[in-house]
């Protein structure tokens, strides 16, 4: 037993986990981005995942994104359970070739010393299907604890990527409740007062988060309005879309201002939105048998339909500096 | 000759494909290899392969170095043609150039139908290096996945996991075979973490096991297997006297295709959470956490598991290791509890209108629709049963049938979904149903496959089919049958389930596949289809689970493909005495008959619509005739009707009849009525006795 009490007094606390792997990734060519502000349910939905990992351009890019997961919400009675968790996601695209020993080097930053554990890569592969994504890869096994989601990215939004792209997705709760050896994830070590020795723990800081947000989705979130707002936000991305398709297409004559400046990045975040409405109507219980698949289909519609427009702007705005270029030499 | 040795080093692919891949990888080396010429057929079975998570190799001794020179001759067409007046003609110059061969280098040689152009090539033979490089990118391309994934730019290539090396040696040389953006060479890789050095170089092929043992890496897979068995005896020995580990061959399979350099760590948990179904618990331990249970002398869970590591952690890390693994079970195990308890604040009976919210498939609508179709067939099947004089709990089974898949919409299930039907069987019993509602409900998804047990009771048997053909029937009436080897809805197996239920559940159920099928379906084309998929299902049934042979499937389906029960009676009966030198005189004789007939048939030769004994004017055919009727008495004898094996020993005894016979009496008579007689006495000897089975369909040596 000796040798797991010292793991457990060596253990980092929770913000400190996230400082090194955020450290460890920014000294590999990450750029560290802050969370994404509007409500996801993976870090693979942020824009800087689901629109970044589209097109040609190399990425890499590692953020915690808090993920919210409405129906997985146990009012903090469940030890191991959360409405919401925080996924440090790194994207790497193209993957570099020596992606998993960087993975493996990343867990000893975090103080895993790979001698002393059981490390496996299982097969499990992702799939998103309302984003038209999906990969294949691993789920990562510590000592018979899935600590991480490793992917290699093959479609997004319904196209084939090339290059393809390495998601590095690290469950941050649960490395700390392993490491911390806690039994329950509120009783994770947050951060600790260095002058008063004094340890902040999970639950202080999120335990009424997850009870008031679980009693928001399971019992008080208005059913109606929650539609309401579905349908504004849907309709709206849809004009957005509508848009999109006139204004990047061959003969729409915009400038390269009008096509770089169109909000493509606004409809995905009324997309989000509309995800978002979706995930709460569910955990609400509120959407019968014969709604639930036509639900997912107009959400998939938006994201969908963003992720394309994504890449014609891309073109588009390609294209136009092009012709500005061969006028230009004209000249 | 030369050994060759080659492997594949990848990230860590997929347990389940590895044995399939592994095995197709050394099939199409050695294939390759025999038909460049560059070895022999005979030292085929001289190759050995391996693999682990991280490489696939095969390893062929006797490479020949070279090919042979060889040369062929091709014939061309013919000199009148190919030369006019000594000069060549643009057909010579087609044949040459086809040849790739000069129109100076034909030559004229003749056979015994005249004079032809020939075209003799020799061609050099290539070393084993060049031929391997070139050939064997095209194998590694061909190997199957189940799913595979592309990683470079351009994707260039799909493969199942990014390609990180590839060593390939022919003797002491390396052989540059490039794939996936990879050259090989002489280095291998050792385990990840317990290799000293991870990149190891190779001097010859022999040396590979060696080298990768020193380096922390079984690569042969029966023995990592062994390992992986004696560890767990060992640990499990060393846990306490009496106990065992519960054999899990797949499991087994499993932990042997994730590990490269296996150990055993043996767990504990709180015995609390032996209060928790056992189901429960082995499902967490062996599919979510891929740990052995442990057990008792009595077979009863003991409070310890096994987790196979792919390592080997000193005891400090061992403890640690152990230690981890304890707390995820119990987290996993808290959940477990947690839903338990949870789920029970919803009694299944309340559940019920839940059902509504789940969807079964969207043009058939949702479980409740579906729950109200099982209970109907179920009902149906149980009047059925009833009315047959057979034993059924009828209201304990429209209880089961009404609360069959409530289960879906508790947490329990949401988590541990292949515990479906058996947790609604549990929560039933822990809500004071009886056992009869709980085992039918706990029972619903058997068999889920050949091997698997069917319902252990009339209430289950009736439950599971009901649900079976209820999900047969509506996804043909969508048209969305199995076709080839697509099945996306399992129909194959629920149907198999359906004839394995007849066939095998106890106590017996009075029942046909054309009773289950016209219970659950009005409509009568629906019906037709699904039956002829019945009659497959039940020839599968025959062969796969009874190992009937062919001819003999054949021959008793022809004669009913209704009841499970008694074709399965039949053919064990026809096959008790197919070796019998009788009965298989008395099959080619039904065969014989069975041909004139169709031959009379087929001229228009009509046979008599009775036989007539004032007709029958050869002793032969007046012996067959009395015989016929002196069998047909004992074979139709009270209780005789199920005895298959001894009513066929006494049709093989019409033998001497029925070859005195056709010794000497012409069928074909020229006598019209005689004729038409002796048609009819064949025609009635294959029809009473086509009860059994169409012998004529049997095959019969010689």
């Amino acid at each position: 037993m000796r040798a797991i009490a010292e793991e457990k007094t060596k253990a980092l606390t929770f913000q400190e986990l996230l400082f090194r792997l955020q450290r460890f990734w920014a000294e590999r060519g990450c750029v560290l981005q802050q969370p994404y502000d509007v409500e996801v349910g993976a870090g693979t939905m942020s824009p800087d995942t689901f629109l970044r990992v589209l097109g040609p351009k190399p990425v890499r890019i590692a953020y915690a994104q808090p993920s919210r997961r409405p129906a997985d919400g146990r009012y903090g009675e469940n030890p191991n359970r959360l409405f919401r968790h925080t996924q440090l996601q790194v994207i790497l695209k193209p993957p570099p070739e020596n992606i998993q020993e960087m993975y493996l080097e990343s867990l000893a930053a975090m103080g895993i010393d790979l001698g002393e554990h059981d490390i496996k890569f299982e097969e499990d592969n992702w799939e998103w299907p309302v984003g038209g994504a999906w990969g294949v890869g691993w789920q990562v096994m510590l000592d018979g604890l899935e600590i991480t989601q490793f992917t290699y990215f093959q479609q997004c939004g319904g196209m084939d990527l090339d290059p393809i792209c390495g998601e590095i997705t690290y469950g941050m709760e649960r490395i700390a409740q392993f490491l911390q050896d806690c039994d329950s994830i509120y009783d994770i070590v947050w951060a600790v007062e260095p002058d008063t020795g004094k340890s902040v723990t999970y639950g202080d800081i999120r335990l009424a988060e997850e009870e008031q947000f679980s009693a928001y989705s399971f019992d008080y979130a208005d059913v109606s309005k929650l539609w309401e707002h579905l349908g504004l936000y849907e309709r709206e991305c849809l004009a957005l879309l509508e848009r999109a398709k006139e204004l990047f297409g061959e003969k729409s004559g915009a400038s390269e201002l009008e096509l770089k400046r169109f909000p493509v990045l606004g409809a995905y975040e009324l997309a989000l939105k509309c995800s978002h409405m979706f995930n709460l109507l569910d955990a609400r219980g509120a959407i019968s048998v014969t709604e639930r698949v036509g639900v997912m289909a107009r959400i998939r519609t938006l994201v969908i339909g963003v992720a394309k427009a994504h890449v014609e702007q891309g073109l588009a705005v390609q294209a136009d500096a092009l012709r500005a270029e061969t006028q230009a030499e004209a000249i | 000759m030369a050994e060759f040795l080659f492997e594949i080093g990848l990230e860590e692919v997929p347990a389940r494909m590895i044995a399939g891949a592994q095995a197709e990888l050394q099939r199409r080396i050695t294939s390759m290899l025999c038909a460049q010429n560059l070895m022999a057929a005979a030292d085929v079975v001289l190759a050995r392969s391996y693999s682990t998570p991280r490489r696939l190799s095969v390893f062929v001794p006797n490479v020949f170095e070279r090919q042979a020179d060889s040369s062929a001759k091709a014939w061309g067409p013919s000199a009148k043609i190919a030369f006019k007046d000594g000069q060549p003609t643009t057909a010579a110059e087609a044949f040459a150039r086809k040849n790739n061969i000069a129109v100076s280098k034909l030559k004229i040689e003749s056979n015994d139908k005249g004079d032809y152009v020939v075209a003799e090539t020799a061609t050099k033979g290539r070393s084993a290096s060049e031929v391997i490089a070139s050939e064997l990118p095209k194998e590694l391309a061909g190997i199957y996945w189940a799913k595979n994934m592309t990683w470079r730019a351009g994707r260039p290539e799909r493969f199942v996991r990014p390609v990180r090396w590839l060593l390939a040696l022919l003797g002491q040389m390396v052989v540059p075979v490039e794939f996936g953006g990879k050259t090989a060479g002489r280095t291998t890789r050792g385990h990840r973490v317990l290799a000293v050095d991870e990149v190891i170089p190779l001097g010859i092929p022999d040396e590979y096991e060696q080298t990768l043992l020193d380096a922390y890496v079984v690569a042969d897979v029966e023995a990592r297997r062994q390992t992986i068995r004696k560890a767990l005896d060992r640990v499990t020995r060393a846990a306490g006297a009496g106990l065992r580990w519960r054999e899990d061959h797949a499991l087994v399979d499993t932990v042997t295709h994730l590990t490269e350099w296996p150990s055993v760590v043996l767990g504990s948990f709180e015995p609390e959470y032996l209060k928790l179904p056992e189901e429960v618990l082995v499902t967490v331990m062996r599919d979510h956490q891929k740990y052995f249970a442990v057990e008792d002398a009595t077979g009863k869970l003991a409070p310890h598991f096994l987790a196979v590591l792919n390592t080997k952690a000193d005891a400090d890390g061992e403890a640690v290791i152990r230690h981890g693994n304890e707390r995820v079970l119990r987290a996993r195990f808290n959940d477990a509890r947690f839903f338990w308890e949870f789920d029970q604040r919803v009694p299944l009976m309340e559940r019920v209108a839940l059902l509504e919210k789940v969807t079964f498939q969207k043009d058939l609508g949702s479980y409740a629709a579906k729950t109200e179709r099982v209970s109907a067939v179920a009902a149906s099947l149980a009047g059925l049963v009833k009315e047959r004089g057979s034993k059924v709990d009828e209201a304990a089974l429209g209880e089961a049938a009404r609360l069959a898949k409530t289960d879906l919409t508790t947490e329990l299930v949401k988590e541990f979904t292949e515990l479906q039907g058996q947790v609604g069987g549990l929560y039933a019993r822990a809500q004071g149903f009886s056992a009869t509602v709980g085992d039918a409900i706990y029972d619903q998804y058997l068999p889920k496959s050949m091997e698997d047990s069917v319902p252990r009771t009339a209430e289950g048997a009736l439950l599971a089919m009901a649900d079976k053909v209820d999900t047969i029937v509506g996804m043909f009436g969508l048209g969305l049958e199995p076709t080839g080897s697509k099945d996306p809805f399992a129909l194959r197996r629920a149907a198999n389930g359906i004839v394995k239920i007849l066939a095998e559940g106890e106590p017996a159920l009075p029942l046909t596949l054309g009773d289950v099928v016209d219970a659950a379906s009005p409509d009568e084309t629906v019906r037709m289809r699904v039956e002829i998929f019945f009659a497959e299902r039940l020839e599968f049934y025959l062969r796969d689970a009874k190992g009937q042979a062919y001819d003999v499937v054949k021959a008793v389906l022809a004669a009913g493909a209704n009841d499970v029960k008694d074709a399965v009676a039949r053919a064990e009966a026809v096959t008790a005495v197919r070796g019998s030198d009788d009965f298989a005189a008395v099959s080619a004789a039904f065969k014989r008959m069975k041909n004139i007939l169709e031959q009379a048939e087929e001229k228009g030769i009509e046979a008599g619509s009775d036989v007539n004994e004032a007709l029958l004017v050869d002793p032969a055919e007046q012996l067959l005739a009395g015989q016929l009727d002196a069998v047909l008495m004992l074979v139709k004898m009270p209780g005789a009707e199920m005895d298959y094996r001894s009513t066929l020993e006494k049709i093989a005894t019409l033998r001497g009849p029925v070859d005195a016979f056709f010794d000497s009496v012409m069928v074909m008579a020229p006598e019209p009525e005689i004729r038409a007689n002796r048609l009819a006495l064949l025609r009635r000897v294959l029809k009473d006795f086509s009860g059994i089975a169409d012998f004529s369909e049997i095959v019969t040596a010689g």
